[in-house]
């Protein structure tokens, strides 16, 4: 029988010929732990007596949600995992280094992998055609130790995509605007497929961002297939020899199929406190802003920053309003510096902030005041998310963002590029 | 497992941000002291409101957002007896049964603010005492049943030296 993705990489990890609806218990080739989350898995292995990584090669720990620490707490938290990667021979990520979700497309997922990971937003893999789904400490610290994990094989939406963007109009105006279309919860359980002409054009870099946001429609992966796009960024990141091939059988079942033409798609934005919560620009642009954030996970890559950068080379950041910009990685850091686009966005009035989740967590480095509305390009803008229950978030891509940076409220970038 | 307690009610929506907020990303690694916020930015005066056995009713997509298990086990260390949503998150939902907080999917438009419930977990069944209605849960998929009777993930990879889920 025909089989999606989901099915042909959790049939191959478990051994068995499962469709959505099984249940499995699957080998997992990667896991991933954060700050947040790391602390109490590696406490439940010590509670179990398991403190060992059974692939610690592939086992990745990553100090980016405070760090650097802003308080005595979470100093000792990182302590936790620099101890336990000292001992098992895990891969320590420390201050600096990135995102994990970046960190983990960067150097270490290949198509057809899967990987589970303490963080939500551990999809972010699965546009590089591996299984990644997000799980609490508890799941991943037994992952790590035994190398398995149990799945419920999901039933797959297929998002087939068609059409080009206009000008002004990314690949995160298109999550926004699914997720809006179909409700935070409208993919709850199922696995995301996106596909079609729209998706075989596009960069890496949209289809992490695409992949990132899954989460946010409830989905419990999101997925593409491996093609030559996939191809050429594991060779430029030096890992070539782990491409394969992976794509749905054509005649594979689908719960829901889902047709979106891009070519009349505008900027979108999700007002607060929900991501489904989406307006178009014309239809929220004005509203005042008093803090922009450029980076994360879902869009801090090169691709994101030189979108901004070109925005506001020459302008100003409005007076009364706070830029900061936070490259995903360290890599993507350097090459920022390199091309100039750090200057010029500094020259414009952004602070920068060192790689990691920062303001987007709540937790430092840009919490919001009472009442304050903040545009981000980040993934969720529930009460909050940013440190204080009294902001707004508003979430959009860079091009928006830049465009708010440079007027202060909400506006329509096509002016800007 | 029988369970009496009284409801308090949230909407749709209720995320993991509202349970455990990234403000207090500190107090992570010091559970009792996080619990003492649990709901917060749903309800200031929850923590100090509840009681042992008590309800945590919500609307619809219950638990969104991170996948911080801090969030169900602070439900559970405030000493809430289950949650009933119409429906739940995924890793909420997962992260719940695997802290051995009982989670009910059912109908939860015949619950208000302050009603007596009576809830038997292991059938599904939930008696709204002050209403005098009778409201029936989906039933847990057998695995999670598995792992709750063993009182979590751990518990149940401890007793069996691994997954005994009979997949």
């Amino acid at each position: 029988m025909s089989k999606t993705i989901a099915e042909k990489i959790l049939s191959e990890h478990s051994g068995t010929g499962a469709y959505a609806g099984d249940i499995v218990v699957a080998d997992i080739d990667a896991a991933l732990l954060q700050d947040g989350t790391g602390p109490l898995a590696v406490q439940q292995l010590q509670k179990l007596g398991m403190e060992k990584a059974a692939r610690p090669e592939r086992t990745v720990l990553f100090i980016d949600h405070a760090a650097p620490s802003p308080r005595k707490e979470l100093s000792n938290a990182h302590k936790i995992l620099r101890d336990f990667a000292t001992r098992t021979g895990a891969i320590l990520s420390d201050v600096n280094e990135g995102v994990c979700h970046q960190r983990m497309v960067e150097d270490y997922m290949n198509p057809g992998e899967v990987l589970i990971g303490a963080d939500s937003h551990t999809c972010t893999a699965g546009a590089l055609g591996a299984f990644a789904t997000g799980m609490g400490s508890t799941d991943v610290a037994i992952g790590i130790a035994s190398g398995k994990t149990w799945l419920r094989v999901p039933e797959t939406f297929k998002v087939y995509v068609t059409g080009g963007f206009k000008k002004g109009v990314y690949p995160k105006d298109l999550i926004l605007h699914f997720i809006g279309m179909i409700g935070a919860d409208g993919a709850t359980y199922k696995a995301l497929e996106f596909c079609g002409p729209t998706i075989d054009a596009m960069d890496m870099s949209g289809r992490f961002t695409l992949a990132n946001m899954a989460v946010e429609a409830g989905a419990k992966a999101g997925l593409f297939a491996s093609d030559e796009t996939t191809r050429k960024y594991l060779e430029e990141r030096g890992r070539g020899d782990k491409w394969r091939p992976i794509a749905a059988d054509p005649d594979a079942t689908y719960e829901r199929v889902f047709e979106i033409d891009v070519s009349e798609l505008e900027s979108t934005i999700s007002c607060p406190h929900t991501v489904d919560n989406t307006k178009t620009i014309e239809n929220i642009a004005g509203t005042k802003i008093d803090q922009v954030l450029i980076g994360t996970c879902t869009n801090g890559r090169i691709e994101d920053l030189r979108i901004a950068a070109k925005m506001l080379e020459g302008r100003s950041r409005h007076p009364n309003t706070r830029l900061l910009v936070c490259p995903a990685s360290r890599d993507v850091y350097l090459k920022a510096i390199e091309e100039g686009l750090i200057a010029k966005l500094i020259a414009a009035g952004a602070a920068v902030i060192n790689p990691g989740c920062a303001a987007c967590v709540g937790v430092h480095a840009g919490i919001l005041g009472d009442g304050e509305a903040c545009l981000a390009t980040q993934n969720r803008n529930f009460k909050g998310r940013m440190g204080n229950p009294e902001g707004f978030i508003y979430l959009g891509s860079p091009a928006v963002a830049a465009a708010a940076a440079i007027e202060g409220a909400i506006a329509d970038p096509r002016k800007y590029l | 497992m029988q369970i009496k307690g009284k409801a308090f009610k949230f909407g749709d929506s209720i995320s993991t941000d509202h349970i455990a907020p990234g403000r207090l990303f500190h107090l992570r690694t010091n559970l009792p002291e996080l619990a003492k916020h649990v709901l917060e930015d749903a309800d200031p005066e929850f923590a100090k409101k509840v009681k042992p056995g008590d309800f945590v009713v919500g609307g619809k997509n219950f638990g969104l957002g991170s996948s911080r298990e801090h969030a169900p086990t602070i439900i559970k260390l405030a000493g809430v007896g289950a949650v009933l949503a119409q429906s739940f998150a995924r890793i909420f939902y997962r992260n719940a049964i695997n802290v051995g907080l009982p989670v009910l999917i059912c109908d939860t438009t015949q619950i208000d603010q302050g009603d007596e419930l009576e809830v038997d977990v292991g059938k599904g069944e939930i008696k709204n005492l002050t209403k005098g209605v009778s409201i029936t849960a989906k039933p847990l998929p057998d695995v999670m049943i598995k792992i709750l009777n063993d009182g979590g993930l751990l518990e149940h990879f401890h007793k069996h030296g691994g997954f005994a889920l009979d997949v």
